[in-house]
């Protein structure tokens, strides 16, 4: 692969309802953002992605609603991914490597409060052999939940602390939905949504933008900021049904995270990346991907957590941001990742920095209980 | 960092119905993609990557990407999801060509599809719009393109024979097709005497709604002389994809496709588009945009394109055969659609057309339209780009 670059970010604040902002909206205010942090005019823009979702926009064709606000008026080549932003931020990549572009603008939205969500997610379901029996997100991620569990023994109170360690790094982000100081108790005595999930465990669905640039090696130092360098990227999807596969793990995330760790030169991940922003939909979903891509032994991230491993001031630092229990804009999420990321890498994160960070990893997610990952990797250095 | 070499090695595509109701969306797709594979002389291990699209509101499947993986062959491979409405086959094809293009996959497949008949596809198509401004007065399709037919004849004074004339053209040229809809020869008396569906547009000047599904392999420059004896090589693409609130349309030309046709034409060098490309997979949904839109393409000149029909040139055996496949007026599988201008464009390229094969095919030029009058363009060349 050859070399490329993230040189600007901007994201908006992720609310739970913003009631005087469009889609549209959003994505102007995420798209300056990054054009200024990267010390940019939309003219150095020569393509623009932009991802979004008809479901949850609830609009056919969801990338008109955005187009015009991601610079597209402007005579520039534009497409959509439908998905999360990591998948979305792959393709625009893909445009800057294929030389046919030396930028690429991407954007990402969604508005979860215009949604709702439970139709949105059960409309996932095969129409003939699932629909019907009203499942969607929240209840198909509490089985793989108890799945995991059953599997590995890991404890409701192991992830009531994946819940009390984001809520908390999100007192020190001010782009954050929900700081919160609670307490495990807090967490295990929160109304269950759906056993053995607290609604503690689970993230609101939110509303909010984000956008990056992505350059080319020729053009990423000609800007305000210091690049950072795009080191391995892969994506893997697993079975659909999710009797087809075994949802107390996370097959397709072992293949990607493999493939983009390689592509990085990572031979030991738990030695060699210093801080992830990952998917933490849910709070098993957090143990369940790092196991997954190997950060750590299998079954194990439950009592590394509770040694304090995972913390922003830990060996390896998971989701200092806050993370998707924070505030989750759903499509945006996976883009937000990778805005947090570069943050992280560049030693902008102000108080929820991380301690020396060379190399990072940001995760997407598409489809139900995690079947397809989208894995980032990205450096400091070259 | 230099430009890298694509080309198609293989299609597939179903033999698009109205209904397909002996099958279900899945093994759709499953038909084009076993075609593709076929034809490539490649098995589903040997594919790195998959590109999918269709409407997702026509189907109602939220995550066609997750869902299709039965039928894509999806499954433990990187999948992806574009979707821009009409321009969806053409996204997809242009998607490929760029994961391709980026090195990190040597060989990608692309599958379009839609099953129409499950779809309420007006009533999703009008969500599209902008719901304060645009929503409301939004009627569908088909009225958005006659108000263009209409601007046009008020501009240059083009008549309803003209647009019926392309639409016999066309379906025409399906009667060539066994994998078009509707192959059935019409005169310029039928089409008039169709239905009026919305003045000038007659039944027989649109497209039907299709079941269908089309699958493309690409494959890099590595690899593709080996797969296949004659790649249909990847020159250069564009796309315009502006929001164009309705009242805001310049009627009566396609600004999307003027934009992107200068584009492409500048990146791979034509300067005679008319000369030197030698066929055109026009996704054109009704028949008044073959004269119209040629024009935007620079084949004819600004209120010529009647003239330039009316002379035969762009019938098979013509000096620039439009739509030998029959193109959309014959079958409009949506999400497919783009792709299986791109895959018949391939054909022409490769040689296996069959009996709607153009002679001496060097260069092809395949469209993809939709949305809010977007365009793209997809440039085809049977020699490897010096690039």
């Amino acid at each position: 692969m050859d070399n490329a670059a993230i040189i600007g970010i901007g994201m908006t604040k992720i609310e739970g309802k913003k009631t005087t902002e469009t889609f549209a909206d959003m994505v102007w205010e995420s798209v300056n953002k990054a054009l200024d942090d990267a010390g940019m005019t939309i003219h150095d823009i020569d393509n623009v992605i932009t991802t979004s979702n008809d479901f949850w926009d609830g609009r056919t064709i969801s990338c008109m609603a955005v187009g015009d606000a991601s610079g597209s008026g402007l005579n520039k080549n534009i497409s959509c991914v439908e998905g999360d932003g990591t998948f979305g931020a792959f393709y625009g990549l893909t445009r800057v490597l294929s030389g046919s572009y030396g930028t690429t603008l991407v954007t990402a939205h969604s508005k979860g409060s215009e949604s709702i969500s439970s139709l949105i997610t059960n409309a996932s379901f095969d129409p003939l052999y699932e629909r019907e029996l009203g499942m969607d997100m929240v209840t198909a991620c509490a089985m793989q939940a108890m799945a995991y569990m059953h599997r590995t023994g890991t404890t409701p109170e192991q992830l009531a602390m994946v819940s009390v360690k984001n809520h908390g790094n999100a007192k020190y982000n001010s782009n954050a939905q929900l700081p919160m100081d609670i307490t495990i108790s807090d967490v295990l005595n929160s109304e269950i949504i759906s056993a053995p999930l607290h609604k503690l465990d689970c993230s609101p669905v939110s509303d909010g933008a984000c956008a990056i640039i992505i350059a080319n090696e020729s053009r990423a130092s000609s800007y305000k900021k210091k690049p950072i360098w795009i080191k391995g990227v892969s994506f893997c999807s697993d079975y659909y049904f999710l009797g087809d596969r075994d949802i107390s793990k996370a097959a397709a995330l072992t293949k990607a995270s493999k493939k983009a760790f390689d592509m990085a030169g990572i031979k030991d991940p738990s030695k060699e990346i210093n801080v992830l922003e990952i998917y933490d939909a849910f709070t098993y979903q957090e143990l369940l991907w790092l196991e997954s891509m190997g950060l750590c032994e299998d079954g194990n991230a439950g009592n590394l957590l509770e040694k304090g491993y995972f913390n922003i001031n830990g060996k390896i630092p998971v989701n200092p941001s806050g993370g998707l229990l924070s505030g989750h804009p759903v499509i945006a999420a996976g883009l937000i990742r990778i805005a947090e990321l570069v943050r992280q890498l560049r030693g902008e994160a102000e108080q929820y920095q991380t301690i020396d960070s060379k190399i990072g990893v940001a995760q997407g997610v598409n489809g139900l209980c995690g079947q397809s990952h989208c894995v980032w990797v990205l450096g400091k250095d070259k | 960092m230099s430009k890298k070499r694509v080309a198609i090695v293989g299609t597939g595509q179903t033999f698009h119905k109205s209904h397909r109701p002996d099958v279900n969306g899945q093994e759709l797709i499953n038909e084009a993609v076993q075609r593709a594979l076929c034809d490539a002389n490649l098995k589903i291990n040997d594919i790195d990557a998959i590109v999918i699209g269709n409407m997702d509101h026509f189907e109602g499947i939220n995550y066609v990407d997750c869902w299709s993986v039965d039928g894509s062959g999806g499954v433990m491979k990187p999948i992806i999801k574009l979707t821009t409405g009409g321009t969806t086959g053409s996204t997809i094809a242009i998607g490929g060509y760029h994961l391709v293009a980026s090195g990190i996959f040597e060989k990608v497949l692309i599958i379009g599809w839609e099953k129409n008949s499950e779809s309420d596809t007006t009533g999703a198509i009008t969500t599209a719009f902008d719901p304060v401004w645009d929503r409301l007065v939004f009627a569908g399709a088909i009225s958005g393109l006659a108000a263009e037919a209409q601007a046009y004849i008020s501009k240059y004074g083009a008549s309803d024979k003209d647009g019926a004339r392309v639409s016999v053209r066309d379906r025409k040229h399906a009667c060539n097709n066994p994998h078009a809809q509707l192959r059935k020869e019409v005169s310029i008396e039928d089409v008039l005497a169709s239905p009026m569906l919305a003045d000038p547009i007659h039944l027989l000047d649109v497209c039907p709604r299709t079941d269908g599904a089309c699958a493309v392999i690409m494959a890099s420059d590595d690899c593709a002389e080996k797969i296949t004896p004659t790649p249909d090589w990847i020159v250069a693409t564009s796309s315009r994809h502006k929001y164009t609130y309705l009242g805001d349309v310049n009627w009566g030309q396609l600004d999307s496709m003027a934009l992107a046709s200068k584009e492409i034409y500048k990146k791979a060098g034509i300067k005679e588009p008319r000369k030197e490309i030698n066929v055109i997979e026009l996704y054109q949904p009704y028949s008044f945009a073959g004269i119209i839109w040629i024009e935007d393409l620079g084949i004819a000149e600004k209120g010529n394109g009647s003239e330039y029909i009316w002379s035969g040139a762009t019938d098979m055996g013509g000096e620039l055969p439009i739509n030998p496949s029959g193109g959309v007026i014959a079958c409009n599988p949506i999400g497919a659609t783009g792709l299986i201008r791109c895959a018949e464009a391939a054909l022409q390229i490769m040689g296996k057309a069959e009996t709607r094969q153009v002679p001496d095919v060097k260069l092809a030029l395949s469209s993809g339209f939709g949305g809010c009058m977007w365009t793209d363009l997809i440039l085809h060349s049977k020699k490897k780009p010096d690039f």
